[in-house]
């Protein structure tokens, strides 16, 4: 069981000694022409496979976006003629009385307000859900995986909103996201806090903390690695999301990017550059949250989604 | 369902336990949000889809909503057609998920760097993946006719062949979704004991045995995971299919969630709550049966 033991396999095997994905396995147990060549030749060629799949459509929307108009209709694949991005980022933002940035800070509001929601009630729930069992915890557990698996009934949704004067706000929006959240914020959550020993509550208790200074000040601070993955899930699903605002949120004083990208697409189909500039804008925001979380993404998800 | 549980669970914990370190009212906050805006819409929807219905007034028309959703045929293709777009994506998905994953896994040159690119299109915007796939697959101009063209094959017509443009948002799709499914897998990958590839190694496994009885078999639960969630999405999917067709060429790329929609705007919303109603059971009479199956298999290991 040494390293000495040639892998028959070194492909698969090397998949193995890797504890973490983000660690490289110990390089003892490469060696020899086989695996190198598996090393270099198959990542070689994955390499100048996702190049074309998956790099290829983003520079595309890169050169589009710094295209003028004329050249950005031809749907070539090429280097602009007049590099004018600026331009086209400036001529977006102003289009229709800056309603993009308008629609940015809706987006930026929506996400923010519902995430956060989502965060505290989220974890609330798991926390009482995984630390008590009573009559209820079966209901409970029923109501949640209801929420995760049914479709929402959208009418009636619309229905119960107008009710309450909420439909067309973005009250009612930001609500109607943390409804529908909530199912896999707190099926995350929960997972997480099987893994938190009780003994911990306990002696919080006995220090004399009460039910919300316990979960406030002991508990949610544990629950970092877990809260990094229900953000940046619910974020970019919130951010993203096209059906909600469509449904809920008619009309153009609240739109979403989303919404408005939408609407563009509809409305000026002659400036393919200015469709695509907006495309570049709205996917930074999720860009950057990637680039900080990038390394947590993974981590959470083995502690949290599978097991659960 | 909403009432019992906002008002039962705090009175007796409060009596009973005197100061519970883990209060009922915690449930409080998030049981009234759900239950006002999820669980009462969707048991109003099994009223609402009997009725001929203006949010303001409704009269109850039985099972005729029903009756039309089967008996016009660009309803009926778009029931057909969400079957068939969640099982190709979510089978997909498993397939590439699972061969990215091991690939991912394994010591590969600019692992990284592969990582990172395919897992990047799941953050993107699904109208602005929808927009730019459009222009790529435009049938004279875009740009992958155009790659294919040069090693001398005649694309298709993607989005405009009424035969293949349901399979060419579902193409989409996975594009962008794979990075998830990769994600899962090498999660459920990378918790494999590495006792069981050592005692493989022992025996003398080559790669296929080692896939076929270790990584397949105790990467299930990652496998489950992914076909739920795919299924889940798949099934319900709107966002992509409208920003890309909107249904069309005619009717044949529509999907219930899109003929919801359609009817929505056209005013029919006892139409288009029995839609909502239709994809209600089509998802439970799939998910549930499912994820038994899934979760039996698991425990047979």
């Amino acid at each position: 069981m040494s390293s000495t033991v040639t892998p028959p396999t070194p492909s698969v095997a090397g998949t193995g000694p890797a504890p973490v994905p983000t660690t490289v396995p110990p390089a003892g147990r490469v060696g020899g022409a086989r695996s190198a060549l598996y090393r270099y030749g198959v990542g070689s060629l994955a390499i100048v496979v996702s190049v074309v799949v998956f790099l290829v459509p983003f520079a595309f929307i890169l050169l589009t976006a710094a295209m003028d108009a004329t050249q950005a209709s031809e749907f070539r694949f090429a280097w602009p003629r007049n590099f004018q991005l600026w331009d086209n980022v400036v001529q977006v933002l102003q289009t229709r009385d800056y309603i993009l940035v308008i629609a940015f800070i809706n987006s930026v509001v929506l996400t923010l307000v519902s995430v956060t929601a989502l965060v505290v009630l989220g974890s609330m729930v798991a926390f009482v859900l995984q630390r008590r069992v009573s009559r209820w915890t079966g209901l409970i557990n029923f109501l949640v995986l209801t929420g995760l698996i049914m479709p929402p009934a959208i009418v009636p949704t619309i229905w119960v909103l107008q009710r309450f004067g909420l439909f067309a706000t973005m009250p009612g929006l930001i609500l109607v996201e943390i409804a529908f959240g909530l199912s896999f914020t707190i099926l995350l959550f929960r997972a997480f806090i099987s893994t938190i020993p009780k003994e911990l509550d306990e002696a919080a208790v006995l220090d004399g903390a009460g039910p919300l200074r316990l979960f406030f000040r002991v508990v949610l601070p544990l629950l970092r690695p877990v809260m990094v993955t229900v953000i940046l899930v619910q974020s970019v699903a919130v951010f993203n999301d096209f059906q909600n605002p469509l449904y809920f949120l008619p009309g153009d004083a609240g739109a979403t990017v989303q919404l408005t990208l939408f609407n563009f697409q509809s409305q000026n189909l002659s400036s393919y550059n200015l469709l695509f500039t907006d495309i570049l804008l709205i996917t930074i925001p999720m860009l950057l949250l990637y680039l900080f979380f990038n390394r947590q993404i993974v981590a959470g998800l083995t502690s949290g989604a599978v097991k659960g | 369902m909403a009432t019992t549980l906002r008002a039962a669970p705090p009175a007796p914990a409060r009596r009973r336990r005197g100061r519970s370190p883990y209060p009922g009212w915690f449930y409080l906050p998030a049981a009234v949000i759900y239950g006002v805006l999820f669980l009462v819409p969707t048991v109003a929807s099994f009223y609402f889809a009997l009725t001929r219905w203006t949010i303001f007034s409704s009269e109850f028309i039985g099972f005729d909503n029903f009756v039309q959703f089967f008996r016009e045929p660009a309803l009926t293709k778009g029931f057909v057609n969400t079957f068939i777009y969640a099982a190709l994506t979510s089978g997909a998905k498993v397939v590439l998920g699972l061969a990215l994953g091991m690939l991912l896994t394994s010591q590969i040159l600019g692992r990284g760097y592969l990582r990172a690119v395919v897992f990047f299109p799941v953050l993107v915007s699904t109208v602005g993946v929808g927009i730019t796939f459009q222009v790529l697959m435009n049938p004279s101009k875009g740009a992958i006719n155009a790659a294919l063209g040069f090693i001398g094959i005649d694309g298709p017509g993607w989005l405009v062949d009424p035969s293949i443009a349901l399979l060419s948002v579902a193409l989409v799709d996975v594009w962008k979704g794979v990075g998830l499914a990769t994600l899962i897998y090498m999660a459920g990958i990378v918790s494999i004991p590495k006792e069981y590839y050592e005692a493989a190694r022992v025996d003398g496994a080559g790669s296929w045995t080692l896939f076929r009885n270790v990584i397949f078999p105790l990467s299930w639960p990652a496998t489950s995971t992914v076909v739920t969630l795919s299924l889940i999405g798949g099934l319900r999917s709107f966002d992509l299919i409208w920003s890309m067709t909107r249904g069309g060429p005619g009717f044949t790329s529509d999907v219930i969630a899109s003929v919801i929609y359609k009817q929505y705007q056209a005013g029919f919303y006892g139409l288009s709550t029995a839609g909502n109603v239709i994809l209600f059971i089509a998802v439970i009479a799939i998910v549930l049966p499912l994820t038994r199956l899934l979760a039996r298999k698991e425990v047979e290991l």
